[in-house]
């Protein structure tokens, strides 16, 4: 064993700087690029944002691309096969299905997106006063929720239908009139969970008024719960408009949308199954589109429930 | 006990005779009288007829009898069926629904709460992510497609199993199998997801370290608590089944109570469309007030009393 001996000269100061103690290393994250991270990792959510915009352009540009018109019927043309002319065929009345198929597109996701966002804005407010206000309000406010989700969503829908005439805004309506009471039930839990956080008192002591609380504080911090529910009932409120039209209960022709085009296809399913195929496909495609969406956004929004 | 029973048995009045007061008035306002047709009827058979249906007293009058007549359980006479009432109409249709709906409940409760276990027990597995993507594919394909699809495949093609009708237990696989996908779907993640929660709670932790094999902590401790979720979610299942019906005994030409509901909304038939929303609203208001008995007798940690008495 043979030790080398060690010299004074072996060592060496380093010189310690302190200014740099206090510098941040990292980029700090918010909540929302903390959240997108975490989306960004789930492939499937990402395909399916993708899967929508596209839906979305070409149900505003798939009618004009093919060169048909969605409602022009040629009864010379009916029952065709999809061809190089008809890309998905002709149905019953010779209509091209490809332009049917983007204009109910168009139709199915305006009443989707449209019922969605009512539904959005009465269960914020009705779910914000009830769960900050309480008391009393409260009791009245979700009881008169619970009568109203006490009957079949679709069996109330299906009654105002019966008496109103049909159309788009009818639809709407009659979807929105009990939507919004799941809404109201999470934003209401919300707010009474975020009601007795400090900084609700912070700002209430700094003089802030009711209002100010509700809209600077309560639904901006309940809005990842908002988010997910948000896109949680567009794929529901799709599902309802198909179910309606294909009770017959949807637009009237020769509006079409991608319910009242399965329902159509039906008839002659035996015979041409590829009339069904197409709408069927669409509405399954967008449905699973923002179901995989609405997952991935509560995984990466609520940061307790990881997998 | 009892006295939540009673104070659950009060709301479900309370909620009926807004129900039964809503639909009233609603077909009131619906357009067109129960006789209008493309026929013309001479008034004078028209105002016998109005008599014979009490339609001629007074709006009030009419509104009490109704209440009344609702309350004995009868919902009159149905104005486009001849010589029928309502309560024969729902009679006879009743039980085919409800064999279709029973059958379509225990394929959702069995195999969804298998498939949950199943994907929990392998959690971030390849069965996991099988009956995961199983479980979305169920929740984004609507139960009228996924119907016509069978039947297409099954019937048509294949020629396995009967297209319609509802005679014998072959005819109802497929639109039980077609009503019970998309709640058996939501189940399964539910499932998945309590189960999950269970699986990584101490007294799990606990009935390991006492050595008990595998089996008995999965079926004695585990399910058995992530179960309970599920069974609150026998509403909405319920719910989804009974709507669910509408369509699915349309497409597979089943006589059930789902279809006379729909064939009673395309022929304007108003008494048959009000007796079977309350009929239905009832069925619903019932189940899922046992279904809360049921959770309150399974579920240790929750008493139920009629108020606060703690």
């Amino acid at each position: 064993m043979s030790h080398k001996q060690i010299k004074e000269s072996d060592f060496e100061a380093i010189h310690y700087d302190d200014s740099d103690a206090e510098r941040i290393a990292g980029e700090s994250t918010s909540f929302w690029k903390d959240a997108w991270r975490r989306f960004k990792q789930n492939k499937l959510a990402i395909l399916g944002i993708i899967v929508i915009v596209l839906l979305g352009i070409m149900s505003l540009t798939g009618t004009l691309i093919s060169g048909q018109n969605y409602s022009d019927n040629n009864l010379m043309n009916a029952n065709q096969s999809p061809s190089w002319e008809h890309w998905f065929g002709t149905d019953n009345l010779g209509r091209d299905l490809f332009a049917r198929t983007w204009y109910g597109a168009r139709i199915s996701l305006f009443i989707g997106l449209t019922a969605a966002f009512i539904d959005l804005i009465i269960g914020v407010i009705w779910g914000t006063v009830a769960g900050y206000v309480g008391g009393r309000v409260d009791e009245y406010m979700m009881r008169i929720a619970d009568i109203l989700s006490g009957v079949p969503y679709l069996l109330v829908v299906i009654l105002l239908m019966v008496i109103m005439p049909q159309g788009l805004w009818t639809l709407i309506i009659a979807m929105t009139i009990t939507g919004w009471i799941g809404m109201a039930r999470i934003v209401r839990g919300e707010v009474l969970k975020l009601k007795s956080e400090e900084f609700i008192l912070a700002s209430k002591s700094l003089g802030a008024n009711t209002m100010r609380i509700m809209t600077k504080h309560l639904v901006p911090n309940a809005i990842g719960a908002i988010l997910v529910t948000l896109t949680l009932t567009i794929p529901n409120a799709i599902f309802t408009e198909a179910f309606l039209s294909f009770l017959g209960l949807g637009v009237p022709a020769p509006q079409a949308s991608w319910g009242t085009m399965t329902s159509d296809a039906l008839a002659s399913l035996r015979y041409y199954p590829y009339q069904l195929f197409f709408p069927a496909f669409f509405i399954c495609l967008t449905m699973l589109a923002f179901n995989v969406v609405g997952d991935g956004m509560r995984d990466a929004l609520d940061p307790k429930d990881r997998r | 006990m009892l006295k939540y029973i009673l104070k659950r048995l009060v709301y479900i009045v309370v909620s009926l005779f807004f129900i039964v007061t809503i639909t009233f008035f609603l077909m009131q306002a619906a357009p067109g009288g129960p006789f209008t047709s493309e026929r013309k009827v001479p008034p004078k058979i028209e105002e016998q007829l109005n008599e014979a249906y009490g339609l001629n007293e007074p709006l009030y009058i009419q509104y009490k009898d109704y209440l009344v007549n609702v309350a004995k359980w009868d919902f009159g006479p149905s104005f486009k069926q001849k010589g029928q009432s309502v309560n024969s109409i729902i009679n006879r249709s009743f039980p085919y629904s409800l064999i279709l709906g029973l059958e379509a409940i225990f394929l959702a409760l069995s195999i969804g709460v298998f498939l949950g276990v199943f994907a929990a027990l392998y959690h971030n597995k390849f069965g996991d992510y099988a009956a995961m993507i199983f479980a979305v594919l169920g929740i984004s394909v609507p139960s009228f497609i996924l119907a016509t699809i069978l039947q297409y495949i099954f019937a048509f093609k294949l020629q396995m199993l009967p297209v319609a009708r509802f005679d014998s237990f072959a005819h109802s696989i497929l639109p039980a199998i077609a009503l019970a996908t998309t709640p058996l779907a939501f189940i399964a993640r539910l499932m998945r997801s309590s189960m999950l929660d269970v699986l990584n709670s101490d007294y799990i932790k606990t009935a390991k370290a006492k050595g008990l094999s595998g089996r008995v902590t999965i079926y004695r401790h585990g399910i058995r608590n992530a179960i309970l979720p599920v069974i609150s979610y026998i509403g909405p299942l319920v719910i989804a089944i009974l709507t669910g019906s509408f369509i699915i005994e349309r497409i597979f030409a089943i006589p059930g109570l789902g279809n006379e509901f729909v064939e009673s909304i395309t022929n304007r038939d108003y008494t048959v469309i009000m007796g079977t929303t309350v009929f239905f609203s009832v069925l619903l208001l019932v189940s899922i007030l046992i279904v809360d008995i049921i959770y309150g007798l399974i579920d240790p940690r929750i008493k139920i009393t009629g108020k606060k008495e703690d």
